[in-house]
């Protein structure tokens, strides 16, 4: 009897909650707990407030004192956002097109172009390659801010102002893809690009056939990085037509429009989170895996 | 005499042939491995355009006054002398920014491997949850917005109504326009969105730590998990942490957009001023392009030197 009491005891305790390790103190266990409880509530009360508060009613907008949860949700400010937006010279579908085109432009481009860069950077052993990488790592340590005026004289130049594909063409070639990508690269076994020389295959034909399916983590976690930096570009550098500005553009005109526009901020800005935070919930454990050989070596 | 200078010589001699059969030797293998290049090829155009050569010509144009309608005159360095010498707005941008840098880069970098850690130890289904959540603010795009309501300067905003409330205050505080509040609240919001790459890196490379490593460790005589992680966890995350490093570093002082959409741009007597910001004003607003490639220029050297600094810190942990 006592045996088998014992036996589901057993049975019960590591679905819940891993099995103790030896050398931790139950005190100090608590206090993650606690600790990461409190974290995680910081972390997320600012986005269920945005979600909330798009969902506010207008009485309740500008209630006193302020509630933090909709007491009578409604979708009211969505639909007046659109009606708002369509009204306008540029319709909010306009900045969503816009937004999406580059978006999948730009993360396709990206991802074909930086891992055929970092396939022959990690798989051969050719002259110039391992400066270049150098190179490429050196670029990970600025920012985009530093080269954004002379890449204003560049884009003007070739005549790109003004045009999508000055947001497009630039993220082609974002080091933090080719850096990511070269690094799990690495993990794949030589053995199996030797077999497919010995069987006469071309680079194109190993890249594209071999490779390309075996990393399939790296290259999701690069369009997640790619998807993130395209769809929240705010495009208020090189861009001036109207119809050409982005989603993210749209939403600081929106709070712009000041108080009156309150609940329609909040819906914008939901509307602008859900798609970069969907993604990488869809793709977490394959990006985790890509992240695993993300260590820079000396 | 005459010996030691032949010798030397020929040692000169030796080096060359040697650098110059390296370069017979490079120039074949390139020969055969050209269709290498190709694969390199178009992200290496791209990258050249967009990365190398405005670097470059932002530091040429950083010794000249050049306002893109003028063709670019050089005028030495003046565009820096005017920067540090004369520039008060600057010199607030620089405190502002090493600042935020200063607080939000260590911070956020610790509280990201901090939480990584702790969340390692979770059941797996529940982990991935944590991530979730840790993570959402950094990539939820211009969600800093949601602040401009959190603290706002009238009685709705929710800060001044629970505050009035509790009867803490008795009239709202223009959070946001007031340059007292200012810094603060920016680096608040700052730190609530920068558990970023680095803190997806820390995740997995702690996973992918060799379990028998802390069986051995167990056995050795490591205590707690304190030792634990300074002798078996530290490093092993070696790479990781250099990299979280290079993007906490990257990331903290490029702070602009937190900084315009909360406060203002420009903000109430500069008070929110930062580098980049500043950058933008004189890039895009004045199009004195000279002086704006020598603030550019200035933020390229100190956040490399930051970089270089941190590694070479950074190499010593665990050792």
């Amino acid at each position: 009897m006592s045996k088998k009491k014992s036996f589901s005891v057993e049975k019960r305790k590591p679905k819940l909650l891993r099995r103790r390790v030896a050398n931790r103190s139950r005190g100090g266990d608590l206090a993650i707990y606690l600790f990461l409880t409190i974290m995680a509530l910081i972390m997320v009360v600012p986005l269920v407030f945005a979600i909330s508060q798009s969902l506010k009613p207008l009485d309740e907008l500008f209630l006193y004192p302020p509630k933090l949860f909709a007491q009578n949700p409604t979708f009211d400010n969505f639909s007046d956002l659109f009606a708002s937006m369509t009204k306008s010279t540029v319709s909010f579908s306009r900045y969503i097109f816009n937004t999406v085109l580059i978006t999948a432009v730009g993360t396709f481009g990206h991802v074909i172009i930086a891992s055929m860069a970092a396939f022959v950077l990690a798989k051969y052993d050719f002259p110039g390659g391992k400066t270049f990488f150098n190179i490429a790592v050196v670029a990970l340590m600025f920012n985009g801010y530093i080269t954004q005026i002379p890449n204003y004289l560049v884009m003007n130049k070739l005549g790109w102002i003004d045009t999508l594909w000055s947001l497009i063409i630039p993220a082609f070639a974002a080091p933090i893809g080719l850096f990511l990508m070269k690094q799990f690269m690495e993990g794949i076994p030589n053995s199996l690009i030797e077999a497919a020389k010995v069987d006469g295959a071309r680079e194109w034909y190993i890249f594209w056939k071999i490779v390309m399916p075996n990393v399939k983590p790296a290259w999701l976690t690069i369009i997640i990085y790619s998807v993130q930096g395209l769809w929240n570009n705010p495009a208020n550098t090189f861009i001036y037509s109207e119809e050409k500005k982005t989603l993210v553009y749209a939403l600081s005109q929106v709070s712009a429009g000041g108080i009156a526009r309150t609940g329609q901020t909040a819906a914008v800005t939901v509307v602008v989170m859900i798609v970069p935070i969907l993604t990488f919930v869809l793709s977490e454990s394959q990006i985790l895996e890509t992240m695993a050989s993300s260590g820079l070596k000396d | 005499m005459n010996a030691p200078s032949l010798e030397r010589k020929s040692i000169v001699k030796s080096y060359f042939s040697m650098k110059k059969h390296n370069a017979i030797v490079a120039w074949k293998k390139a020969k055969v491995m050209k269709r290498c290049y190709l694969f390199l090829l178009p992200y290496a155009i791209i990258f050249t355009a967009f990365n190398i050569v405005p670097l470059i010509t932002s530091i040429y144009y950083s010794f000249t006054y050049y306002n893109i309608l003028e063709p670019a005159k050089f005028n030495g360095v003046q565009n820096y002398i005017n920067l540090f010498l004369q520039d008060d707005v600057f010199l607030i941008g620089i405190k502002n920014t090493f600042l935020i840098a200063a607080i939000t880069g260590p911070v956020g970098y610790i509280l990201s491997f901090v939480i990584a850690w702790f969340i390692n130890e979770l059941p797996s289904w529940l982990r991935a949850i944590a991530v979730v959540f840790f993570y959402a603010p950094s990539i939820a795009g211009n969600i800093y917005y949601i602040f401009s309501i959190f603290f706002r300067g009238d009685t709705y905003g929710i800060v001044n109504g629970f505050l009035i409330k509790l009867g803490i205050i008795q009239d709202p505080i223009m959070f946001l326009t007031n340059p007292e509040y200012m810094m603060p609240i920016i680096i608040l919001v700052i730190l609530w969105m920068s558990l970023g790459q680095g803190f997806l890196a820390f995740v997995a490379g702690l996973q992918g730590i060799d379990r028998s490593q802390y069986e051995a460790g167990m056995i050795d005589g490591v205590k707690n998990r304190w030792q634990e992680l300074w002798y078996i966890t530290l490093p092993n995350m070696k790479p990781m942490l250099l990299f979280g490093a290079v993007m906490a570093i990257t990331s903290s002082f490029g702070v602009c957009n937190q900084t315009m959409a909360l406060c203002g741009y420009p903000s109430t007597d500069y008070a929110a001023r930062t580098v980049v910001t500043h950058l933008f004003d004189y890039g895009f607003s004045r199009f004195e392009m000279g002086y704006a490639s020598a603030i550019a220029t200035f933020l390229f050297v100190v956040m490399i030197l930051c970089n270089k600094a941190i590694q070479s810190l950074l190499r010593r942990v665990g050792t």
